[in-house]
């Protein structure tokens, strides 16, 4: 589905990312973890087009993507949630869902302006997708309600259903569990492992390695912008490399 | 109108309140999609002196010449946005006032330039006068009238309420509240916000027209950075919060001084204090419909508290 081939991003001096090499294969659920500034939130920017990487290659699906503008790789296929809640703060948590379908709408100006019934059967069909997300991530009672006044956790949910707005192949989840309760990630990873079921392909980024440990069929590392092991959850947790990267060297060893 | 005129607001300053109706939608159109540009002094300017060099020069009818006017800064807008709408905030509104004091100082020398390239072309035949330079275009005759502007803004008050409802609308409302975040959700933001600043200079360059053929004269002094703030100012004090703000505010902002006016040298006084109170108070403007909402209530209050001698909230 995904694969990066030696990308790396440069900042001025800083290497954030060095020949980094993934491959995400389609109806996996892929996670990466790394200790903080790590260039896990850099990777997941390279690959979704907010940020290109310095040099590699990154392909979707055979295409070639580490050129290509923000909104042209969601066409494609590719969305994702944020590790700092960003959403549409101003507007309903319906609204939210319907703008997050732009992709999947044709009309223009000039059908609203005249009210065409392009217009209207798009509307129509915009929010009804809109209303089966609510139903799924439980917000269809909160509908009419301004996203920026919702409760941390939903803001949570909302994120993700946004994200499964644009009819996605591939689901790039930012750390979706920070400030979450043991219970509600719980919670989280049965979502995740359901959106799994339904043939979506994903990528965990994240801290809690119970989330990981429930969902992730593949493990990456990531330190210091390289990958340090790849592997399955039992692999990972006993590879010393990843448990120096996390812990420090063990004096006089 | 007697009424009307006896606060001073003449048929003039009425029809000059719809044509800064109109430049407070103008601007309200990038600023709905969070683009802090203030470009449409400049984008009026050609939009007038268009107009009136069609009218007066070339014998067009005025209407035409008028969508010419709009046409004209349409066009303009489309290589000045491309470079300049990458830009964001405080950088963006700097160079669009850059692009404004550079619109006027090219119509102010535009006979000048015109005689440059006659020289350069050896061309034998007498330069023509354009725009006249700092003198600008007079004797204009009045042809903007009342209903003309009524009509234009019915016309584009209908476009902005149906442009919040539409796929292009939630797009630009997207942008404004995060454009990273709306690229991500599939929206193109580059074309979006170039397509939303080009509207927005047919609108000021519709208002310039119209502005034009009232003034009777037009002079490249008119329409520098203290227009520039002008129009900011009508969109703020009409909120950006609903469509019908900005025209409130246009119509508000120009009518205040003249009703101010018996008040002689306090005039500028209190309108920059009314203007103060609104920021302070009322951020969201005149427009704000949380402003109705509240005016609702407190009417109905006072009428319960006229008819039944009690206050709705007693009555409760």
């Amino acid at each position: 589905m995904l694969v990066l081939k030696h990308v790396s991003r440069q900042f001025g001096g800083l290497m954030a990312l060095q020949n980094v090499e993934m491959h995400l294969p389609a109806g996996n659920i892929i996670g990466l973890i790394g200790p903080n500034g790590a260039g896990k939130t850099t990777l997941i920017n390279c690959m979704t087009g907010l940020d290109h990487p310095t040099s590699g290659h990154i392909e979707f699906n055979g295409t070639p993507i580490e050129k290509k503008p923000a909104h042209r790789i969601t066409a494609l296929g590719m969305a994702r949630t944020y590790q700092n809640i960003r959403l549409f703060g101003e507007m309903t948590v319906l609204e939210n869902l319907v703008v997050a379908q732009h992709g999947l709408g044709r009309a223009t100006l000039a059908d609203s302006l005249l009210q065409t019934p392009r217009h209207r059967r798009e509307i129509a069909r915009l929010r009804d997708n809109a209303l089966q997300l609510l139903k799924r991530f439980h917000l269809d009672q909160s509908a009419d309600v301004v996203a920026g006044n919702l409760p941390y956790g939903d803001q949570r949910r909302l994120e993700m259903a946004r994200a499964l707005a644009t009819n996605p192949k591939l689901i790039l989840l930012d750390e979706p569990t920070a400030g979450m309760n043991p219970v509600e990630t719980t919670e989280l990873g049965e979502q995740i492992l359901r959106m799994k079921a339904d043939g979506k392909t994903l990528m965990v980024v994240e801290h809690d390695m119970s989330l990981i440990a429930q969902v992730c069929d593949e493990i990456y590392v990531l330190n210091f912008g390289q990958i340090i092991a790849h592997g399955t959850h039992q692999e990972i947790k006993n590879n010393p490399v990843v448990v120096e990267a996390y812990l420090g060297q063990e004096e006089g060893a | 109108m007697g009424f009307l005129a006896s606060v001073g607001l003449n048929d003039f300053v009425i029809t000059l309140m719809f044509v800064n109706a109109i430049l407070a939608m103008s601007i309200y159109l990038t600023l709905y999609g969070g683009m802090f540009s203030l470009a449409n002094a400049g984008f009026m300017a050609i939009g007038s002196y268009v107009s009136v060099i069609l009218t007066q020069n070339h014998d067009w009818p005025f209407l035409p010449a008028i969508l010419a006017g709009m046409v004209a800064a349409g066009l303009i807008a489309i290589p000045i946005g491309l470079p300049v709408l990458r830009l964001r905030d405080i950088y963006l509104a700097i160079a669009t006032i850059g692009f404004v004091e550079i619109t006027r100082i090219v119509i102010l020398n535009f006979d000048k330039i015109v005689d440059e390239v006659y020289t350069r072309l050896h061309m034998t035949s007498e330069p023509p006068k354009i725009t006249n330079g700092p003198l600008g275009i007079t004797g204009i005759p009045v042809q903007t009238k009342l209903e003309h502007l009524v009509i234009a803004v019915i016309i584009l008050a209908y476009f902005m309420m149906r442009m919040h409802r539409s796929r292009f609308g939630r797009a630009l409302a997207a942008i404004r509240q995060d454009e990273n975040v709306a690229a991500s959700q599939g929206i193109n933001v580059v074309y979006y916000k170039n397509v939303a600043f080009v509207l927005g200079a047919m609108m000021a360059g519709l208002g310039g027209g119209f502005s034009g053929h009232l003034s009777r004269i037009i002079q490249p002094g008119s329409y520098g950075f203290g227009t520039a703030v002008d129009i900011l100012a009508y969109s703020v004090l009409g909120g950006i919060s609903s469509w019908y703000g900005p025209i409130l505010g246009g119509l508000a902002l120009t009518a205040l001084p003249e009703v101010l006016r018996p008040l002689k040298e306090y005039t500028g006084l209190i309108n920059g204090i009314v203007l103060l109170i609104f920021i302070a108070y009322l951020p969201g403007g005149l427009g704000d419909p949380a402003l109705w909402r509240s005016a609702r209530k407190s009417a109905s209050r006072i009428s319960n508290f006229i008819t039944k001698g009690k206050t709705a909230d007693a009555g409760a």
